[in-house]
């Protein structure tokens, strides 16, 4: 089985969002980057086929060169090679037209991306993706078991799960259930030197056209400070949120 | 030209986030100077859209349809998009939403937008708002395409009445078989979800034990709320992980979030900060969540918690 992993390059959710070039970019002085959390559920459902079932597992990610170090940290949690196609992409579709080129000419079986990336928020490249490849395509995916070709799957739905069953070659939008939070690796200092020795190849975008641009960003309003309420005083929290707030 | 609007149902039955829709796109419509059309799917009951200002629904009907899948339904909106000549389509944020959306817009080769928070700002350029960075910032993104597909994020327009004297029209459409089949739903029953609550009540470490929830919950019977957690309580086992709110947890965005023994960590804030008016109850007045909420108490939550309780029972009865 061909596995593909997409991995997102997104700032920790520790850093200050802030905005460079009349709010234009995203600014990332002093951003510390790491492999998108959602990406990590996947990444690491991805290693667990390739060691109990046998797999070869692809990253790749758009970006430009400095997203590498965070490819590395994928090879060096146990991926076999990575591509990183060269490109600052756009938006969502452009990313997952990019590849959906990547797959047409890799014969992937699985194609593992988290359901969303912790900047963006976009939740649209798995989807495309399957569509652009017309592949089979599960989305919120917090369960996945694969035998040959047939595979169960399991989705989380508005108050539950909802057990599928489909067939590769397959997309998967993955979140936290796929592993959990315990089974996720952190990379040993022998994996680290392994990943130096991988391949990494670079390989040239296609300069796909895209269609939606962002303008400007913008920060929220700077929230009013707390109203605290005595302790002793529940019922003027209660009127509080009944006569001000209106919530009750 | 129209805007099409998909009123999603479940089991027949609209939610608020379908109403939410229609009322956003009954003003979309009305900024681009065209009409709006509802599509709905196996919904039960299409004359309730008619109040948010659905003049026209489309009902679309076919067993096929009648459990979700993302290819078909997708299918499906687009057969109706093109036979209504729509050039802007409107999904809500739901976990189906957000599934079938990215489907349709490649279908359409539309310019998809998701997570939009507020009506289009400009018409030409087409440019709408929306959340990114965990709700730390928003984007101002346009869209260059003849045809969008907007996906409105949950709670962030709200309903608004317009009474219309509405019609609804019957449409076939074809459903191809899909290679993703759905075998067995398992649906908590009767209880609140997160996704669809009005409030959301949630604990933390700081309630020291899962035999201590009994308190949580009744809070949440008392202001017809949904239970949440955050994430080391589910971690340790203490309440199931489809309680854990939070990023990589379920997002939250209800009108009211009372959080109790939570310090609010930033990856914590990061899901539910999308709630309009936020509670925090802690004994440490230092904790983190103070500067993200809107009222807090700081007090042991096992003194606090239960005269809540006691005294919204009152108020509640008033």
């Amino acid at each position: 089985m061909k596995i593909l992993v997409c991995i997102s390059h997104v700032p920790d959710t520790t850093s200050k969002i802030n905005f460079a070039d009349d709010n234009t970019k995203f600014d990332t002085n002093g951003v510390q980057f790491v492999i998108n959390p959602y990406d990590e559920f996947c990444l690491t459902r991805a290693m667990w086929f390739k060691e109990k079932q046998g797999a070869l597992v692809t990253v790749v990610n758009v970006g430009e060169s400095t997203t590498e170090p965070t490819l590395r940290k994928a090879l060096a949690i146990g991926a076999d090679n990575a591509i990183r196609i060269n490109a600052n992409p756009v938006d969502g579709l452009q990313v997952a037209k990019e590849l959906a080129e990547i797959v047409k000419e890799g014969e992937y079986d699985l194609i593992l991306a988290g359901k969303e990336s912790a900047d963006y928020n976009g939740q649209m490249v798995p989807g495309m993706l399957a569509a652009l490849t017309d592949f089979n395509f599960v989305n919120g995916c917090v369960g996945l078991e694969i035998d040959g070709t047939n595979v169960t799957a399991v989705r989380e739905i508005d108050g539950g799960n909802e057990t599928l069953s489909t067939t590769l070659p397959l997309v998967v939008g993955g979140q936290k259930g796929i592993v959990e939070e315990k089974d996720l690796r952190i990379p040993n200092m022998r994996g680290i030197m392994m990943a130096r020795k991988k391949p990494l190849n670079v390989v040239d975008a296609k300069n796909v056209a895209t269609v939606t641009t962002v303008e400007t960003f913008e920060k929220p309003a700077p929230k009013g400070a707390v109203k605290l309420v005595d302790a002793d005083n529940v019922d003027e929290l209660i009127n509080l949120l009944h006569n001000e707030a209106k919530v009750i | 030209m129209s805007v099409l609007v998909y009123a999603d149902s479940t089991e027949g039955k609209f939610k608020k986030s379908a109403f939410e829709v229609v009322s956003y796109g009954n003003k979309v419509a009305e900024q681009l100077g065209t009409s709006v059309v509802v599509a709905t799917i196996n919904a039960a009951n299409v004359s309730e859209l008619y109040k948010y200002g659905a003049e026209k629904v489309v009902a679309v009907s076919n067993d096929a349809l009648n459990t979700f899948n993302a290819n078909k339904y997708a299918s499906a909106l687009q057969q109706v998009a093109d036979a209504e000549n729509a050039s802007v389509v409107i999904v809500d944020s739901s976990i189906d939403g957000l599934y079938l959306a990215p489907l349709l817009a490649v279908k359409m080769d539309a310019g998809y937008a998701s997570n939009v928070v507020a009506l289009p700002t400009n018409t030409s350029p087409f440019t709408v708002k929306r959340k990114a960075f965990s709700n730390k910032a928003f984007s101002n993104t346009i869209i260059s395409s003849d045809k969008k597909v907007i996906g409105l994020a949950k709670n962030s327009f709200g309903v608004y009445e317009i009474a219309v004297s509405g019609s609804s029209i019957d449409f076939d459409v074809n459903v191809a078989e899909s290679n993703v089949k759905s075998e067995k739903v398992d649906r908590v029953t009767g209880k609140v979800t997160i996704a669809d609550a009005e409030v959301v009540v949630s604990a933390g470490r700081g309630l020291k034990g899962p035999e201590n929830w009994g308190m949580v919950e009744e809070l949440a019977d008392v202001l017809g709320a949904a239970t949440a957690c955050s994430k080391p309580v589910s971690d340790l086992g203490w309440r199931p992980h489809a309680e854990h709110v939070g990023q990589t947890g379920k997002p939250v965005a209800s009108n009211l979030y009372i959080a109790i023994g939570i310090s609010g960590a930033i990856q914590h804030l990061a899901g539910i900060n999308a709630s309009k008016v936020k509670v925090v109850i802690n004994t440490d007045p230092e904790a983190p969540f103070f500067k993200a909420a809107d009222y807090g108490i700081v007090g042991d939550a096992f003194e606090v918690v239960p005269k809540l309780i006691e005294k919204l029972k009152a108020f509640k009865a008033a």
